[in-house]
C-alpha cells in the first residue's frame, strides 16, 4: 500500500516537473483509463470525420479542388491512425477501440453528425471544424502523455493545410456569384455554432475536466479554447465577408476578446445522445465498411499464417 | 482524323482512363476493410488525379480550342470520353476494385513504358513520370491479389469471381484504336504491337503466384471505350462529377 | 468462416530515413499482415509528404524496450563519460575540421 502511494506520488511529481509520462512508466488507473477514454474518442472523431467530407470528393467542382479535398480526408485517415497507435501503448487493441465504436460505448465528436448539403460545406468544414480541432490539438500536444503529444504534433503540421484550403474555398465563393455568395453564408449558418459545441460543454458542466486539467491532459478549459477560437476565427470570416451567425456578437474593447451568445446546449446533448441528424448513417457507414472488410483482414491473416510463419 | 487530332484523341484516352479509374477509387475513402488501405487506395486515387490533370492539359493546348482539364473533365458528354470501359465499372467488393487496379496498373505500366520513348517530349515526360506511380500501383494490387487469392476459401472465391468478371472487358484494352494507328503511323509513339503479350506474361505471372487460374478466353463483345461507346455506368459517373459545374456553369470555384 | 477471430492485424514500428546518410528515426505505428504489406503501407501512411527516401518495419513484439526501472543503472554510468563525446575534445586554433 504505502508502495502505491510513493509511487503515485512520484507520478504526482513528475507531472508537477513539468516531465512527459511514456508507456512504460507507473500511472494511476484512472490517469490509463481517462487517456484511453479521451485518446480513443479522438480517433474516433477522425475516422467517422471522414465521411461529410468524403461524402463530395465525387461531386468537387475541379480537379484540383477534387485532390485537395481527397488528400485532407486523407490525412484525416492517418490521424486515426497516429492516435490509435497511441491510444495502443496503454495496453488497449485497436481492435476492442474499434469495436467499441460499434457497439456504440465510445463517443465521437457530435459535429460529425451534422449533413454536408452543399460544396460550400468542405470550406466551412476545412475552416471551422478543422480550425476549432487545431485550437484543441495546438494544446493537447504539450499534454503529459508522451505518445499523445507527439501524434498532436505531427498532426497539428498537417491540420493547417485543411484549415487553409477551407478557408479557400470559402473566400472564393464569396468573390463569386451571388448564389455562390449565399451557398457560403449558408454553410457558415450551419456549421457556426456546432463548431462552438467542439470544445464540449462550459466547464461547470464538464465532469472529466477537473481529473484531465490536474493530470495536465488538457492543459486549458474548454471556455478557453472556445474562446481562443472565437477570437482568432471572427476576424477571419470580416476578411472575406461571411457574417457569424450570433447577433449577440461584439468586440470587447476593454477585455480583448469577442463576446458572443448562448450556445444550445440542448442541441448539443440531443445530438450526442444519438438524436443528430446523422448519427444513424454515419454508424451505419462505418460498421459496414469494418462488416465488408472482415473477410479481406481474415484472408490476409491466413495467408500470412502460410506464408510467414 | 489529322495527326494533332490523333495526338488530342489519343492523350484524351489516356487522361480520361485515368479520371475514371482515379474518381471510382475514391469512392472507397473513408469505408475501406482497414484505416491502412483508406490511405493507400487514396494514393493511389490522388496519383490517377494528377496523371489526369497533366495529360487532359496537354491535350487541350494541342487542340487549341480554349479548353483545359476541368473543360475536358466537367463539360464534355459520355460518348466524347475515350477511358477504357474497365475504369467505369462500379468498385464491387474488395476484391473486384483490386482486380480493377491489378488489370490496369499492368497495362498502364506498358502503355507507359512504350510512351516513354515516344518523339512528343510531352507525352515522354508524362509517361515517364506516371510510370514510377504506375509502377507502385501494380505491387500494391499484386500483393493483394496474391494474398486474397492465397488467403482464405472465401478470399479465392471472390477474388476468382472478380478475374473473370473482369476478363470480359480485356479485350477493349487493346482494342487498336484510330488515334493509335495514325500515331504509330507517323512515327509519335513506337509500336503497341506488343502490348498485350507483356501485359498477358506481367499478369499471368502474379495469378499463378495467387494460385488463381487465368480467366477462360471469351468472346464478349464489350468493346468500343476508346471509341466513345460506353456502358451504361459512365453517364452516371458523370452526373454525379459534373453536378456543380452543370448546375452553376459561370462559377469558380 | 469463423466468426470472432476478426482483428486489426499485426502491429508493426515503422522508421524512417528523411534523407540519405541521415539516421533511421521513429515514425509512428501501422498494422499489417505480413512484412512486405507492412512496408508499402510504411510508404503511404508515413511517407506521404516525402518524408523518407528509406524506411524499415519491424514487428512491435521484436522489440526489447528498456524500463523505466532501469534509468538510474541503465543510463546514470554513461553520464560522466565527457571523454566519449566529440566536444570535449578543444581542436587546436587554425583548424577548420578533423
Ligand atoms: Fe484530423
Ligand atoms: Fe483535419
Amino acid at each position: 500500500m504505502s508502495e502505491t502511494i510513493s509511487k503515485e506520488q512520484a507520478f504526482d511529481q513528475k507531472l508537477a516537473n513539468g516531465q512527459v509520462i511514456e508507456p512504460k512508466d507507473w500511472m494511476p488507473e484512472r490517469y490509463r483509463n481517462q487517456l484511453i477514454r479521451m485518446m480513443s474518442q479522438h480517433a474516433h472523431s477522425e475516422v467517422v470525420g471522414m465521411l461529410p467530407e468524403g461524402n463530395w470528393i465525387t461531386r468537387a467542382p475541379s480537379l484540383e479542388r477534387k485532390l485537395v479535398l481527397l488528400a485532407k480526408v486523407q490525412d484525416e485517415a492517418g490521424h486515426a491512425l497516429y492516435i490509435y497507435s497511441a491510444t495502443e501503448t496503454l495496453g488497449v487493441d485497436r481492435k476492442e477501440l474499434i469495436d467499441q465504436l460499434h457497439e456504440g460505448k465510445a463517443k465521437y465528436s457530435s459535429i460529425f453528425n451534422y449533413p454536408t448539403l452543399t460544396w460550400a460545406d468542405m470550406g466551412a468544414i476545412g475552416w471551422l471544424v478543422d480550425g476549432a480541432a487545431i485550437v484543441n490539438q495546438t494544446a493537447l500536444a504539450k499534454c503529459s502523455y508522451g505518445p499523445y503529444s507527439r501524434a498532436m504534433i505531427r498532426i497539428c503540421k498537417e491540420e493547417n493545410f485543411h484549415n487553409k484550403q477551407g478557408y479557400q474555398i470559402l473566400a472564393r465563393m464569396m468573390q463569386g456569384t451571388e448564389v455562390q455568395k449565399k451557398m457560403a453564408q449558408d454553410a457558415v449558418n450551419r456549421w457556426w455554432w456546432p463548431s462552438l459545441m467542439m470544445f464540449g460543454p462550459t466547464d461547470k458542466d464538464s465532469p472529466n475536466s477537473a481529473d484531465l486539467m490536474k493530470w495536465k491532459v488538457k492543459l486549458h478549459s474548454n471556455d478557453d479554447l472556445r474562446q481562443r477560437f472565437i477570437d482568432r476565427t471572427v476576424p477571419q470570416a470580416d476578411a472575406i465577408g461571411i457574417k457569424i451567425p450570433d447577433p449577440e456578437l461584439k468586440y470587447n474593447e476593454k477585455t480583448r476578446h469577442y463576446e458572443f451568445g448562448q450556445i444550445n446546449w440542448d442541441e448539443f446533448y440531443s445530438v450526442i445522445r444519438g438524436n443528430g441528424p446523422c448519427n444513424h448513417e454515419r454508424m451505419k457507414a462505418r460498421t459496414k465498411a469494418h462488416k465488408d472488410g472482415k473477410w479481406v483482414r481474415e484472408a490476409v491473416e491466413a495467408y500470412a499464417a502460410k506464408h510467414f510463419n | 482524323m489529322t495527326k494533332q487530332e490523333a495526338l488530342v484523341d489519343f492523350c484524351l484516352q489516356i487522361g480520361d482512363t485515368s479520371l475514371i479509374h482515379g474518381q471510382r477509387l475514391a469512392e472507397w475513402c473513408g469505408h475501406a476493410p482497414i484505416l491502412e488501405e483508406d490511405i493507400a487506395l487514396t494514393n493511389i486515387s490522388l496519383d490517377l488525379i494528377g496523371q489526369a490533370r497533366m495529360i487532359l492539359t496537354y491535350a487541350g493546348q494541342t487542340e487549341n480550342k480554349h479548353r483545359d482539364e476541368d473543360k475536358l473533365s466537367f463539360h464534355r458528354d459520355a460518348w466524347d470520353f475515350r477511358n477504357v470501359l474497365i475504369a467505369e465499372l462500379p468498385n464491387g467488393d474488395f476484391a473486384f476494385t483490386m482486380g480493377k487496379i491489378f488489370l490496369l496498373g499492368f497495362y498502364m505500366k506498358n502503355l507507359f513504358t512504350v510512351l516513354s520513348n515516344s518523339k512528343d517530349p510531352s507525352l515522354k515526360a508524362f509517361a515517364e513520370k506516371s510510370l514510377k506511380e504506375v509502377i507502385y500501383h501494380c505491387r500494391h494490387a499484386a500483393d493483394w491479389v496474391i494474398r486474397l487469392g492465397d488467403g482464405t476459401i472465401e478470399s479465392k472465391e471472390r477474388m476468382q469471381k472478380a478475374l473473370n468478371e473482369l476478363a470480359l472487358y480485356t479485350d477493349d484494352l487493346f482494342e487498336v484504336s484510330e488515334s493509335e494507328k495514325i500515331l504509330v503511323q507517323e512515327k509519335l509513339i513506337p509500336s503497341l504491337a506488343d502490348l498485350k503479350t507483356n501485359w498477358s506474361h506481367d499478369i499471368a505471372a502474379v495469378i499463378t503466384q495467387a494460385t488463381l487460374k487465368l480467366p477462360q478466353a471469351n468472346n464478349a463483345l464489350r468493346l468500343g471505350g476508346k471509341a466513345g461507346l460506353h456502358t451504361e455506368h459512365l453517364g452516371h459517373i458523370l452526373s454525379d462529377m459534373q453536378f456543380l459545374q452543370r448546375a452553376y456553369p459561370d462559377a469558380k470555384w | 468462416m469463423a466468426t470472432n477471430n476478426d482483428t486489426q492485424l499485426k502491429l508493426w514500428e515503422v522508421f524512417t530515413q528523411e534523407k540519405a546518410g541521415a539516421s533511421f528515426e521513429h515514425a509512428g505505428s501501422l498494422r499489417a499482415s505480413d512484412n512486405e504489406m507492412a512496408l508499402l503501407n510504411a510508404r503511404d501512411v508515413y511517407a506521404r509528404r516525402n518524408e523518407a527516401v528509406n524506411i524499415w518495419v519491424v514487428p512491435s513484439e521484436s522489440i526489447t524496450a528498456s524500463t523505466p526501472e532501469d534509468q538510474g543503472p541503465f543510463f546514470d554510468p554513461a553520464n560522466d563519460k565527457a571523454y566519449r563525446h566529440p566536444n570535449f575534445y578543444k581542436t587546436p586554433a587554425g583548424i577548420k575540421q578533423i
